[in-house]
């Protein structure tokens, strides 16, 4: 099965609370993570604040990180390859990378602005 | 159930558990009520351990020894040992052994994003707890202590995110980072057992009891009922309540300032929040000398009075030092903009803020008045009083709740039932409040280009910096603009820039106050925010009083007001302590220049 890797921003939190107005897609995320990983996904989060080693290590992320700078993470790796960048990916996306059958390929409803990317 | 007046000082250390903890916000004298406390257990015979995680603890000096992150015999006291944590060096420890390894191997600008995200309260707060865990839990380290005292205790949000079971199970089973506020867990080696263990202790009355430190002051005691009420919800139930520093009532009849004093402290004491009433209750009455020397310590808690030592008070010459009216001046010349009073909680920012807004409204200018202090009975009735002056509130509780309503209904909606808990607790981070605080301040702030604005609080630097939309904002519209030669200002760098802004930092003339606004300061620089002046509010200095207590008071504010002129602030102002509650247009006036008082109190 594929590794997911998702390099996240320095957050302070992963929900999102810290920020002037929480993020709903780091909510969302958070929530479709969860549910990825209990459908069997291989599936990990790195955040810049707390393991920052993790993305220094990766030559990918940290030429990514030169390049580009903070503001263009998030960043997911599928089985080390950039897969997608500048956004979070959506939970049908999780499940094609992580082979999870079954799933609807409809974007998953969010409150924000009837669509699942964040105005 | 209150004690009655001849039980002795003391009994509050009945019967004492394992676990002793001080909480009180800074100031209130809770560092010495705890040394007074340990050299107090000792008297029996028992070996105590004294914990301190004051930032600015003196616990080394105040014994003449010196102390460290080691636990040390403290041989003047037998049975006694210390230990100093410092919250800020671990945390500071914490972030070197995240950052340290990418320094060099990241861009310089992640690096400094990654230090700023952990360089809040909750790193601090958090790190310190982890300190704390090997005391709390039986080890080697303290088995052959009777009692630990520590001059602090963890806060509400700390033990509950430790209780939370979706927050473990997330966090430290997979041992990375999902969960919020315990981010700086991850960092830190101890086991998952050893946490749960550290906070079943402090939540069982049989081994943990909480001492509540206030004075006797309406905004303390309001603060405190808070306190009881939040770590009674999680378990601390054994609580007493301690009023430190109350004056003395024969001191009442030795002149009109004292007087004053005391018939506000009473009143104070009378209106206590009912949630308070219930608790045990023990008045330390207010001290002549600076608590330093176990001699001093030791008569803190004894039943008979210390002796002032009429004679030994020389009658100082008046306290040379600018009025408040000074710096008025001097924001006047503007004709409009913002000024900020910021300062821990207790230290009268609210009154200086007031103050200020009337003045300037007396002088002809028109004036926004905005508090955020829940019981500014000063700013009552002023709308009337002044044609030009507006008042308005925002109520931090309210704003908070409606904010955290919003974020759970509309962000939260999808979320199962752990997930929810999760951000329901995040929510509960002090983070919360001041953005919350923030969002509806920053609506008021734009009206400064044309009036003054006046406000009794200020973000942190911390939440500035972390403030995506002004920061992110900022630095979009400064790439944006480049070259155009357009100027656009965000509310980031309207109070950057000291023509518009003026923070102005309020303290007292007590060492750790004066300390808490130099961290204030500090934290204000890291956001590019440079203070404009401070005020040292409620000086018993500035009153020129007769009695000779507060004389000997006023005599140990000196050191800490020179300090204050010479190392901290570029201008400053020193505000006299008035006995009567500053309510009202001409009582708020007179604070700002002494020579408006009808009665001057110099006896």
């Amino acid at each position: 099965m594929s590794m997911i890797h998702v390099f996240d921003p320095a957050l302070c939190c992963t929900t999102g609370v810290c920020g002037l107005d929480v993020d709903q897609q780091l909510v969302s995320f958070s929530a479709d993570v969860a549910w990825a990983a209990q459908q069997g996904a291989h599936i990990e989060r790195f955040n810049l604040a707390q393991q920052p080693l993790a993305f220094a290590e990766n030559a990918a992320v940290k030429a990514f990180l030169v390049r580009s700078g903070e503001e263009a993470l998030p960043l997911t790796l599928v089985d080390g390859e950039v897969a997608l960048a500048g956004r979070y990916p959506h939970r049908n996306e999780l499940a094609r990378w992580a082979g999870i059958k079954g799933v609807t390929t409809l974007p998953v409803k969010s409150t924000c602005c009837g669509g699942d990317t964040c105005c | 159930m209150l004690l009655t007046p001849r039980a002795a000082l003391a009994s509050f250390l009945d019967h004492p558990p394992r676990f002793l903890f001080f909480t009180g916000k800074g100031g209130v004298g809770k560092t010495s009520l705890a040394c007074a406390s340990a050299i107090r257990l000792t008297d029996t015979g028992k070996r105590v351990l004294l914990v301190s995680t004051d930032p600015a603890s003196n616990v080394g000096q105040v014994f003449g020894i010196t102390l460290g992150n080691r636990i040390t015999p403290i041989a003047p006291v037998p049975g006694l040992s210390g230990l100093e944590i410092d919250p800020q060096a671990a945390a500071q420890a914490y972030r070197d052994r995240i950052v340290g390894p990418v320094r060099g191997v990241l861009p310089d600008d992640v690096v400094k994003g990654i230090e700023e995200q952990l360089s809040g309260a909750c790193t601090t707060e958090i790190a310190a707890f982890d300190e704390f865990t090997a005391l709390l839990t039986d080890s080697v380290l303290t088995s052959t202590f009777d009692h630990i005292v520590f001059d602090t205790a963890p806060t509400g949000h700390t033990i509950r995110l430790l209780q939370l079971p979706g927050a473990w199970s997330t966090f430290l089973d997979a041992g990375k980072g999902d969960a919020s506020c315990l981010g700086p867990l991850a960092g830190l080696e101890k086991q998952r057992m050893q946490y749960r263990t550290a906070v079943d202790a402090l939540a069982d009355p049989r081994r943990t009891r909480l001492l509540l430190v206030a004075r006797a002051q309406r905004s303390t005691l309001r603060e405190v009922a808070r306190t009881h009420e939040e770590l009674a919800a999680i378990g601390l139930s054994q609580q007493y309540l301690l009023i430190n520093g109350v004056l003395p009532a024969p001191e009442a009849t030795l002149d009109r300032l004292a007087g004053a004093i005391y018939a506000r402290e009473q009143a104070a004491l009378a209106a206590m929040p009912d949630a308070l009433r219930s608790l045990p209750r023990t008045q330390v009455p207010l001290q002549p000398f600076n608590l330093v020397g176990i001699e001093a310590l030791k008569q803190l808690l004894r039943d008979t009075p210390a002796d002032v030592g009429h004679d030994a008070i020389a009658a100082a010459p008046p306290l040379e030092a600018p009025a408040l009216s000074t710096l008025i001046d001097e924001i006047a010349e503007d004709g409009h903009g913002l000024v900020m009073s910021m300062g821990k909680g207790g230290v009268g920012k609210t009154t200086v803020a007031a103050a200020i807004a009337v003045e300037l409204a007396h002088r002809g200018f028109p004036v926004h008045l905005t508090t955020s202090d829940p019981a500014a009975h000063m700013a009552d009735a002023l709308d009337e009083t002044l044609p030009n002056l507006t008042v308005s509130r925002i109520d931090p509780h309210e704003v908070t709740e409606q904010y955290r309503r919003h974020v759970l209904e509309t962000k939260g909606a999808a979320l199962d039932a752990q997930g929810r808990a999760l951000l329901e607790e995040d929510l509960r981070s002090p983070c919360t409040e001041e953005i919350a605080v923030f969002q509806a301040f920053s609506r008021i702030i734009r009206e400064a280009g044309k009036k003054f604005v006046v406000m009794d609080t200020a973000p942190t630097g911390h939440t500035l910096l972390l403030l995506d939309a002004t920061g992110a904002y900022h630095r979009d519209v400064t790439r944006n603009l480049a070259g155009s030669g357009m100027r656009v200002t965000t509310p980031m760098m309207q109070l950057q820039d000291p023509r518009q802004t003026k923070v102005l930092i309020v303290t007292l003339a007590e060492t750790t106050p004066v300390l808490e606004a130099a961290g204030l300061q500090a934290d204000l620089r890291r956001a590019g925010i440079e203070p404009w002046a401070w005020v040292v509010n409620q000086s018993v200095a500035a009153a020129n009083p007769t009695s000779p207590l507060l004389r000997r008071r006023a005599v140990n504010e000196r050191g800490l007001i020179a300090d204050v002129a010479t190392k901290h602030a570029s201008r400053y102002a020193v505000v006299a302590l008035n006995g009567e509650e500053p309510i009202g247009a001409q009582r708020l006036r007179q604070l700002a220049d002494a020579d408006l008082r009808p009665v001057s109190v110099r006896g």
